[in-house]
Parts: C-alpha cells; structure tokens; sequence
C-alpha cells in the first residue's frame, strides 16, 4: 500500500481531500446557508397527539397574522391532489393530514412567512381540534385482532399490517432443526434509533412564475430519484424540475426519503410565485423524519453437538410507524434482511417477516447501512456467540469451523444471495492476533477469580450493498444502475459528472482518483460534480455503501472507453496503427519503441485540434453501469470491555477492526469511513434510542434524550485490512461507507454479555445502559465472585 | 436594538430584535454562514464561535448580548490568505468528512491550543466533548488538533507555559469553557 502521494495520485494513495479546501474555511455551501432574493419561510404544525381524529382546523388567526403570506392545510392541499404521496415502499403518505394524525409529530398545516420568527410565531395561533383516538405503540399488540386500525384510509386496510415477507426453504429448515443435535434461540429487540446527522432536512423551492422551471435546493442523497418522484407526485414537467443537492452536512440514509415539508414548501413557491426555504429543527428532525431498526428478531440455529451448523430459522416483527415509508428497493419490504446467514455455511436457511403499522413516526431508513443489513449481521452475531456458549466451544472457534470457505465463492446463501467473494477467516485471523485474543482469554479467567468483569466480544459479519443489480433491485420503478460522465478538455484536464452525491464521503477525492488511475491524468486535474440534476447524468444516488460499486464502476469503465478512443487519437499522432500500441500510466507508445509516445494530455489536445480523419471530434463519454451482482464487504471485530461488578457501567478497553472492502481506492478516506461507523455503531450500542410512552410520546425527541457519543465517550480504534477484491467490479471495490456501522453493535454487545456469560445472561438489549447490565447480573445472581 | 460586534476584527453595526441569536445574526445579518447550527438545546456545538477568544455556542447567546464583544467565526481563521495552522491540520489529518461540525471543531481547537499546544489525547477529547461529530469517530479530529499543536508551536504562534494534561483516564480538571 502506497503511502506517499504520487504526482497522478491512483488508486491506493491517501490523497487529501479536495472537498477540504473550501470547508475548512467556512465556504461550504449546505442548504441553509442558500438566500433567495424574495425568498419566504415556511414552518410546520405538527401534532402534539400520536392518534387522532382531526375535527377541524381554524387558521383564520394565523393566516392575519403580521408577516404572514399563507396558511396551508391538508384540505388546501387536496384541492390539488398533494394532500397525500407515494413512499418509497409502495405506500402512501399523508403531507399535510386531513382526517387523522397518525404520530406525534405529524405534519398538519404549514406557515409561509416573510422571515422564519413569523412563520414560526404564527404556528401557535392556529386552532385544531383533536378528537383523541387510542394509540397503539407496541407492534405485537398492533397485530393482534381489534387493534385499532391505525391506516383506516387505505382501502382492503383491516388491521395494522402492512407487509409479510419471506425467504429461504421453510421445510427444509424444519428438517434440520429437527434432527439438530442442538438447536439454540435468541431473542433480541434492536430498537429504534435515527441517524441524526448533523445538518437536519430542508429546502429551498424557488418555481420561477414565468417559466414554470422549479429549481429545488434539498438536503437530497438521490437527487435523481428525487426529481422524478417529485415530477410524478407533483404533476411537474420533469425537464423543467432541477434538483440542486449542494455541500450536505451528512446523510446517513436520512435524506434518502421524501418528506412533506420538501412537497409543502414546492407547492407554496409554485401557488405564490416567490422562493420558499424550508429548514427542520434538530426535533423536527428526530421526531418525524427516516428512524431505522425497530426489529424484534428471534432467531434459532441448529447444530452438531461439534459445532457444526445445520440451518437457520428467523421470525421477526417490524415496526414501521404510520405509513410503510421504509426506504429500499421495491421488492424488498425487509430490505436485504436476508443477509441474516452472515458469514456462514448454513444449509438451510428460512427468514419470515411481518411489519406493522404503528402510531409511530414513519421512515425505517438504512441508517449507515444498506437496506436492514445491521439487523440481520446483529442477529446471527448474536446467536453464534449464544451457541458458542451453549456449546461450551470458543465464540472465535466456533465461527472459524462454520465460516464459508474461500474455495466455495461464488456463494450461494440459503437466503437467495450470491455472494461474491470472500476470506472470512484471514480477516478474523488477523483480528485475532492485533487484539492479542488468546491473552484477553487469560485475562478474563483470572479477573473473574478476583471479582473482576472482562469480556470479549467478537463480530464476524459479511455485507451486501452496492444494489443493484438492476434486474433485481430498483426504486419506484427505476432500476438501480448508476453513472458518470466525463469529459477531457483540450488541455488534458478533466471533469467528472456522477449520478451519486457525497454527504461527506470525499466523492470529489476518490472518483477523481480512478480518473486518475485509468488515464494518467492526476487527480487534481479532475474536477467531480455531484448533486446538479441539469448537469450530470442520471443516478439513484448515495446510500447503502452503493457509490464505489456502482457509479466508482462507471467511473472506471468511461475511462477506459476513452481511453480507447485516446488510442486511435494516440495512433494518428504516432503514425502507428491503434494495434501497435501500448498503454502505461499517463501515455501511449509504439510497442517495442517507448521513445515513441504521446501522453494523455497530448492525445487530449490533438482529440480538439487535430483529430484523426472520420474520427468523431473531442474526447469524452457517458457510461450507465447495471452492476452484475452486488459486492460483499466483510471483516472482524472484536471488542475488549471492563464491566464494574457494582454498579454495571461498561467501558471499552479496546476496539480491533479488520475490514476487508476489497481495493481501497483512497485508504485515508476509508478508514475514516470506518472510524465513524464504529463510533456510530457505539452509540447505537450504548445510549442512542427513540422509544415512545403508551401515549405514543416520542421520548428521544431532542439531543438531551436522543443521546450521541462525544469524542470523550468514543472509544479508541485501531484499524486493519485485508485486501479480497470484487471479482466483478471493474477495480475490485467492494464499498466501505456502512461496514462499520454494520459490524460493530454486535461486536460492543457480544463484549458486555460475554462478560456476564458465567452467570447465565444471555441478552441484553441496547442500548446498554449501566442500569441494564447492573439488572441483568441482579437477575442472573450476585456479582462473579 | 442597535449594537456593534466585532466580528473578525470588522466592527458591524445592526438594528436587531432582542430575541434573535448571535448565531442568527452571524448567519443572516453578517452573512457569514460557516457557523451552522444543528440542534436546539446547545448539544451539537455546531455554532461554536470564538468570545473574546473563548469558545461560546452562538445558538445560546443573542445577538444583543455580543454587543461591543469581539467575535472569530470560522471565516476568520485565513489571515491575509494564510490557512491557520488548525485549517491545515484538519485537512492533512483527514479531520473532517462532511463539514458540518468542522468550523466549530478548529475553533474549539485553536482556543485548546492557546492554553496548551501540546496537550495530550484526553485532554483533548476533553475539550472537544461539547461539540458533536457524527462523521469521523472523533478519531482524525483529535489528531488534527494535536497536529496543529505541533505546527504552532514550531512557528510560536502558541504560548508553551501550560502544564501538560492529567493523565489518560483521569478527567482533566481543564473544562471548555462556555457561557
């Protein structure tokens, strides 16, 4: 691995990132920072209630009030058809509600003011009329008969669920678990969280009176999808709808969906004709926008009395809030929860799964991860270190005698996936001995003779991200490929156009760098533009770990067609026929004859000034990628934790991550990709949490009680790699954004359990609190003596 | 109400409503939008500015009460277009992702510097735990700090008369200050 940056900066060189230069100074450019001339503010009314019947609403003061341009209402809305729309998994969604609030926090009327303290103060003035109806919170009792039916607007809607799904050979996995010399069961609640990052959604609408062409500033991750989603729902031309998704101050799968306030603050700019901004509060943002998890999962898993695994049962209960808004691909209505197999060779394998709608806020968004994929690495990381103990076999041993070996790729899960590569025990090898694994072991036996906790958690988890391909997967229709287009200028400089947008990823680093890579031209020649829906191609945009395997593909693959365009240029130049050339780095020579060569930027310059007779001027392309298959990223963790026997608070003694995401295009990059899922991945583990009261009450609405580690909390990492490429993806990249995230709650987890395991707990749900653990070694007996 | 900030060494005069905050009023009046805000209960740290040098979270001060006070946002770390020495740290370190937190995360920095341009890891995760990443794992941002501790000090521009931090897990006695 390269550590020095080279003059070209390819693929393996920690570049620094050319995003840096414009926000280490204060010249980001996020959507709040964006002023319109004439531009208005819109503020919403929300519900105080999570389940009610809206008898009226007067906005007759509001709408007086001083400053005050217009007061919307579901009803104004639905003179127009935008009082509901589509969810991103074939649902419907109320923009502003007109016969009943569904959560607390429900969008119910919208202020358009002349600055955002009048918008704002008129909210108080207007009047709605709530007639109570009971909340149902809890998705085992919204599934049971005479629930109240929570979606009484949908027709053929006669009770609160709202998918079934399944996958796998249910008879099959009876059979084993069946003649399983032991079958071990865990069941495990992996509560609702929400990705908080930390620039919440908004938008600045600004519909132009006389052209008719709406240009929407939003904190968008899917510009693209966003654009079509927002001609079909909205009734607009589509050439005339720009989406401009500018610097975004983080995503984390939160600005995939559309949300209300996106659609209300488009339509008021389209009614009154003057720009209209739009900007969540932090509570705003965590009481009614894409939550994630909320699964409760049982999982069981048969085995040999030796350790060998036999199949694999799971039944799970979603919880997906008022309305089915989950955001993935059409098909899959628990995601790729199928995944749940992990890094195993199980030989049967049966997942089933019910979700149910909820007085809850809507969303189900992959939050750092690709499509329900944490959840399903949770809960057989989980269970093997469950049966590990069962067995009394070592979590490590165990996972080593049932890993799917390096010879059987391409692999073919029980669940349906292919997965196409992989090298699970090097990976968890090498974790192993950077932990000093054996020697935490001997630590443990000892500190436990003296009273002392030490556990040690391990997680062994295999991804799949990077969708589609676009025969399987696709978004409201849209299959999901993605692009880049990109274009040599006359003085060999370049720039690159992709259907992906960064929310901090360093996209303009690393695309810049298979530029790099495949034409010689040095990365910071390259400029990337993401985010413009007029100015680059079409994508489905940034989220579950897809921008590497799919537009990084398409990056790679324009490249080389130019290049081979380049080479005929090359020829001309050369005097040569194209067949008797060679390519290496940056330029072109006659085979044989390195002294006779022209570089990449010469080829450029001729491809403008003098290009070949019948040769098409200029020198540049688009490329569309459907990916073959999706990519599989894998690695080890594992986690050294102190528990204090007293009073249960759980420290981090060390994290080891070995992540192996194939070719690392930008490794600096990557493993700050991985720094923060492990931090994310710590939080979810031990205090981020939104749960609700029996009233339905969001309790997690604000950062006093929606709970984020600091950088004095986090723990300390320390990063390694494998290196397995993509067999399929043209430069072996696998994606890394999510792994992190992924692996990790269950690594943090395994550690606080495995350090109560000799009394008997197995499972604690998260976050772990100190007050959990303290219950759980109460309820399990005293104190390791 | 009429007040005078100096906001990056520039006295700016404005009329403004006693309710609007300082935040607000760097963001809307001045115009200078690299102080972001994120949360609505002085969490996140994301409009840290520097008061008369000490770092304040500008969404829980009004504008009013800066009158007359001295103010550095982000935007006042490139002298005569020379990145500060935190600027360059964070960019070398791989201290920031998507930069939301980043302006706030230097400036909170810079004032740990000036006390101590050499403290150690907690003492610098320390100084930054009132102010939210959600990017980086805090990993790259501590680094950063340190790195641009080390700069400073090699060309002066940070005082060395600061003992050096307690040890790693005790809590260090230095809090950030806020107001």
């Amino acid at each position: 691995m390269a550590t020095v940056e080279t003059p070209i900066g390819g693929i393996g060189h920690r570049v620094k990132r050319k995003e840096d230069d414009r926000l280490i100074q204060g010249r980001g450019n996020y959507v709040d920072d964006i002023t319109l001339t004439g531009m208005l503010h819109l503020a919403l009314l929300r519900s105080p209630v999570a389940h009610a019947r809206i008898r009226s609403i007067d906005a007759e003061a509001a709408a007086a009030a001083e400053g005050v341009v217009a007061v919307v209402t579901g009803k104004d809305l639905e003179a127009h058809g935008l009082a509901w729309m589509p969810t991103l998994s074939g649902d419907t969604q109320a923009v502003l509600a007109t016969d009943k609030v569904r959560f607390q926090g429900q969008e119910v009327a919208a202020v358009i003011a002349e600055t955002a303290h009048a918008a704002q103060d008129a909210l108080e003035l207007i009047e709605v009329d709530y007639e109570p109806l009971p909340p149902v919170v809890d998705p085992n009792r919204a599934l049971q008969d005479g629930a109240p039916v929570i979606r009484d607007d949908k027709e053929n809607q006669s009770d609160n669920r709202c998918y079934e799904w399944e996958a796998g050979d249910a008879e099959a996995t009876t059979r084993a678990l069946e003649k399983a010399e032991v079958v071990v069961e865990l069941e495990t609640f992996y509560p609702r969280c929400h990705p908080a990052p930390l620039e919440t959604c908004g938008c600045v609408a600004d519909v132009d009176p006389a052209t008719g062409k709406a240009t929407i500033y939003m904190t968008s991750q899917a510009p693209h999808a966003h654009r079509t989603l927002f001609a079909m729902v909205a009734g607009l031309p589509e050439q005339n709808i720009q989406i401009i998704s500018p610097d975004i101050g983080g995503g984390f799968g939160n600005k995939v969906p559309i949300y209300p306030g996106y659609v209300v603050a488009t339509a008021a700019s389209l009614l009154i004709g003057r720009p209209v901004k739009w900007i969540e509060t932090r509570s705003e943002n965590l009481i009614s926008t894409g939550f994630a998890r909320d699964y409760h999962m049982k999982g069981e898993l048969a085995l040999n009395s030796d350790g060998k695994m036999l199949g694999l049962r799971v039944r799970m209960v979603s919880d997906n809030g008022a309305f089915f808004a989950d955001a993935q691909p059409s098909k899959c209505k628990a995601g790729l929860f199928g995944i749940v197999t992990g890094s195993y060779d199980l030989p049967a394998a049966h997942v089933s799964a019910i979700g149910a709608y909820t007085n809850k806020a809507p969303g189900g968004v992959a939050y750092r991860c690709s499509f329900r994929v944490t959840e399903a690495s949770y809960l057989i990381e989980r269970l093997v270190q469950t049966a590990a103990y069962e067995l009394g076999i070592d979590p490590a041993e165990l996972r080593l005698k049932n890993f799917i070996r390096p010879e059987q790729f391409p692999y073919k899960s029980a669940t349906g996936f292919e997965y196409d590569s992989g090298d699970y025990e090097r990976a968890m090898r090498l974790a192993l001995e950077k932990a000093g694994y054996e020697g935490l072991r001997r630590e443990q036996e000892e500190l436990r003779r003296e009273g002392k906790l030490l556990g040690i958690g391990i997680a062994s988890f295999t991804e799949v991200v990077g969708a589609g391909r676009g025969k399987d997967y696709d978004i409201a229709g849209i299959k999901m490929f993605d692009s880049a287009e990109l274009r040599i200028h006359p003085t060999g400089k370049a720039i690159l156009k992709l259907g992906v947008k960064s929310q901090g990823q360093g996209h303009e680093t690393t695309f810049a760098q298979i530029v790099a890579e495949e034409l010689g031209i040095p990365a910071e020649d390259v400029t990337v533009r993401e985010g413009d829906t007029d100015n680059t191609p079409y994508g489905l945009g940034t989220y579950a770990s897809r921008s590497t395997p799919t537009a990084g593909a398409a990056t790679a693959v324009i490249a080389r067609k130019v290049r081979e365009k380049g080479k005929q240029i090359a020829a001309h130049l050369l005097e040569a026929a194209p067949d008797d050339l060679d390519w290496e780095t940056d330029h072109f020579f006659v085979k044989g004859s390195p002294d006779r060569a022209v570089t990449i930027q010469d080829v450029a310059f001729a491809a403008y000034t003098n290009p070949p007779e019948g040769l098409e001027p200029g020198l540049e392309g688009v490329h569309y990628y459907d990916p073959p298959n999706m990519t599989f990223p894998f690695g080890t963790y594992v986690v050294a934790v102190e528990v204090d026997p007293e009073i249960g608070e759980w420290k981090v003694r060390s994290m080891v991550a070995v992540d192996d995401c194939g070719v690392r295009i930008n490794p600096m990059i990557v493993e700050g990709q991985i720094h923060g899922g492990l931090a994310e991945g710590y939080g979810i583990a031990a205090m981020q949490l939104i749960t609700f009261d029996e009233e339905g009450n969001c309790i997690g609405s604000n950062f006093m009680d929606y709970l984020i580690p600091t950088a004095w909390e986090t723990p300390r990492f320390e990063t390694f790699e494998t290196v397995t490429p993509s067999p399929h993806h043209p430069i072996g990249a696998k994606g890394v954004g999510e792994s992190a995230t992924v692996g990790s709650p269950a690594a943090y987890v395994n550690a606080v359990i495995d350090a109560l395991a000799h009394m008997g707990v197995r499972n604690v749900d998260m976050p772990i609190t100190s007050a959990k653990v303290w219950e759980a070694m109460r309820t399990a007996g005293t104190p390791a003596q | 109400m009429e007040i005078t900030v100096i906001v990056n060494g520039d006295p700016r005069h404005a009329d403004v409503e006693p309710r609007l905050l300082l935040a607000h009023f760097l963001r809307e009046v001045v115009g200078l939008t690299g102080t972001h805000v994120g949360c609505d209960t002085t969490n996140c740290g994301v409009c840290t500015v520097l008061l008369d040098g000490v770092p304040i979270k500008s969404c829980t001060m009004f504008a009013v009460q800066a009158d007359g006070r001295e103010i550095t946002t982000v935007e006042g770390l490139t002298q005569d277009g020379e990145l500060h020495p935190i600027q360059v740290a964070f960019k070398e370190e791989h201290g920031l992702q998507c930069g939301f937190c980043t302006p706030a995360m230097m400036l909170v920095g810079k004032a740990l510097l000036e006390r101590n341009p050499d403290p150690p890891e907690n003492e610098v995760r320390w100084a930054i735990s009132g102010n939210i990443c959600r990017c980086t794992g805090y990993t790259n941002i501590v680094k950063a700090i340190q790195r641009a501790g080390h700069r400073m000090s090699a060309s002066g521009e940070a005082s060395a008369d600061v003992a050096a931090g307690p040890a790693r897990e005790e809590q260090p006695a230095v809090t950030t200050p806020t107001s």
